[in-house]
């Protein structure tokens, strides 16, 4: 992950409040936000959407050699998380790594994502929990 | 315009403290021109792939500093990126160039020097492949996201892990002959099985190795091909993209950029799955030879590891697959491209290490990252296919 202040203050209202964006002419969603329909290209309309984050468990691993700046987190679950109004997306899974399994609901909650050194930015953003 | 693979050499691989990139690449270079009997002054354009010199040495600009390195100024050097599959894009650009009709004879190379930086920094610069806003953030490593693949093919089509590591065992069989293999040792389902957990369900030895090295290859058109003996001739080349992060694909039992690539190269070769002899594909990790077998037509959805279990990608099967070890015995990432391509040429000409008895159509199979990108190119012993 690259240590880049302007880049996390760019993401922090997509990484913080999961506003991705739908296009308007196909109603598909984009999580992590697009801001150019794939599919119907110039005649897209896109505009933001409001993601409830909750979903479902696709696929996951438990990371136990980290890339920089995670090592101290590890073992760590990072799954792909099916969201339910469509599309999917990347993220840590809080908790217990052995109680994480495919299908498993998930609901999104606020954290620390990592830290840039001792001096350097703390970067937040959504991990999802898992239900129940 | 037919074009032909006329030589190519490669240089260890392995962690080599002693040597820089700028060392290894003019080493693969000189192998290259030996090996085709040429003088560097008959090379007229340089292609050279490298996915991250910049974060592994500080270096970017390979290409200038390779053809300076080697006395090779000043002829065109550019360089070509597309993550682990670096390499073939150099060598689809050197094989496009000269059948542009610009150049007659053309050097395509690869080189990565990865043991310079620290482990989690050469994770974190490997991530580079993937999606670095929404795949790193997440604190992904790759073998995090082939693990995602394995444990959803897994669950979709029953495949065990025992089963899994049968890519594994056999890869480090055939390299067991290759001097130039990182590894040199046979591993045992009990070995893999042992293996520390990297990102589970995959271990150490399902996963490829950090390596330094370098490989290249001199590519002619066929107006020069008659001045060489034994040339290999490029049948077919395709290349294909997709979504850069893996959360975006609508399957994760299935490589698409693979399999079109793989159709692009068949349909120009004009042969089907069934008439490749060997083939060398990018088992970067375990899972990802199985999903080329299917990808690339050897084997139904979900059948892959039958090819394993019967021993059919074998040197002796009906389809040797990864006859010099493939990417678990050594993968500089820029480099591997170019170093599958060498083994195929090695056995069209019949002098690989291990041997496939006859092979006369042989395929390479690269791609980058989670599969954003893809190359497969297809060669024969004979000229062949539609190359305008």
């Amino acid at each position: 992950m690259v240590e880049s202040v302007p880049l996390s203050w760019r993401l922090q209202r997509q990484r913080y409040n999961l506003i991705g964006t739908r296009c308007a002419t196909c109603d598909e969603r984009f999580f992590p936000p697009r801001n150019f329909c794939p599919s119907c290209r110039r005649k897209g309309k896109i505009e933001p959407f409001q993601f409830s984050g909750r979903g479902s468990v696709e696929s996951f691993t438990v990371i136990r050699v980290a890339p920089s700046g995670f090592e101290s987190q590890t073992p760590y679950a990072v799954g792909i998380i099916k969201l339910d109004e469509g599309t999917s997306i990347s993220g840590q899974i809080v908790g217990d790594v052995t109680r994480v399994e495919m299908g498993k609901r998930v609901r999104p909650v606020f954290r620390r994502i990592r830290e840039d050194g001792k001096e350097g930015v703390i970067h937040y953003g959504v991990k999802w929990a898992l239900e129940g | 315009m037919n074009v032909a693979v006329v030589g190519g050499g490669a240089t260890k691989m392995g962690e080599h403290w002693t040597q820089s990139l700028r060392d290894l690449s003019t080493e693969a270079g000189a192998k290259a021109l030996q090996d085709a009997g040429i003088e560097g002054k008959d090379i007229e354009a340089l292609f050279i792939g490298t996915m991250s010199s910049g974060r592994f040495i500080g270096q970017e600009h390979l290409g200038a500093l390779a053809v300076d390195e080697a006395g090779l100024t000043p002829i065109p050097a550019t360089r070509c990126e597309g993550a682990c599959a670096s390499g073939s894009l150099a060598f689809r650009k050197a094989y496009l160039a000269i059948r542009s009709g610009e150049y007659d004879i053309v050097m395509a190379a690869g080189g990565e020097k990865m043991t310079d930086i620290k482990g989690p920094e050469a994770i974190s610069a490997l991530m580079g492949a993937g999606d670095q806003e929404w795949e790193s953030s997440a604190g992904l490593t790759f073998s995090g996201l082939y693990a995602m693949m394995a444990r959803a093919y897994m669950k979709r089509y029953g495949l065990t892990r025992e089963e899994l590591a049968l890519v594994p065992i056999k890869n480090h069989f055939h390299g067991l002959k290759n001097p130039l293999a990182q590894f040199q040792f046979p591993v045992t389902v009990k070995q893999v099985m042992e293996s520390a957990l990297i990102a589970d369900p995959l271990r150490l030895l399902d996963c490829s190795p950090i390596t330094d090295g370098a490989a290249a290859v001199i590519l002619v058109s066929d107006r020069v091909a008659k001045r060489f003996k034994n040339p290999m001739w490029i049948l077919g080349s395709g290349q294909a993209s997709d979504t850069l992060a893996l959360h975006n694909r609508k399957s994760l039992t299935e490589i698409p950029s693979s399999r079109i690539a793989a159709e692009k190269a068949y349909a120009q070769a004009g042969v089907s799955p069934g008439k490749i002899d060997v083939a060398e594909v990018h088992d970067c990790f375990s899972i990802e030879e199985i999903l080329a077998y299917e990808d690339l037509g050897f084997a139904e959805r979900g059948k892959g590891k039958d090819l394993l279990v019967n021993k059919e990608t074998y040197v002796g099967g009906r389809l040797p697959v990864n006859t010099d070890g493939g990417l678990k015995l050594g993968h500089p990432v820029g480099a591997t491209g170019i170093k599958q391509i060498i083994e195929i040429m090695r056995q069209l000409r019949g002098d690989a290490y291990t041997q496939v008895k006859g092979a006369r159509i042989g395929l390479a199979h690269n791609i980058g990252g989670s599969g954003a990108t893809a190359l497969v190119h297809i060669f024969g012993t004979e000229p062949g296919g539609r190359h305008g």
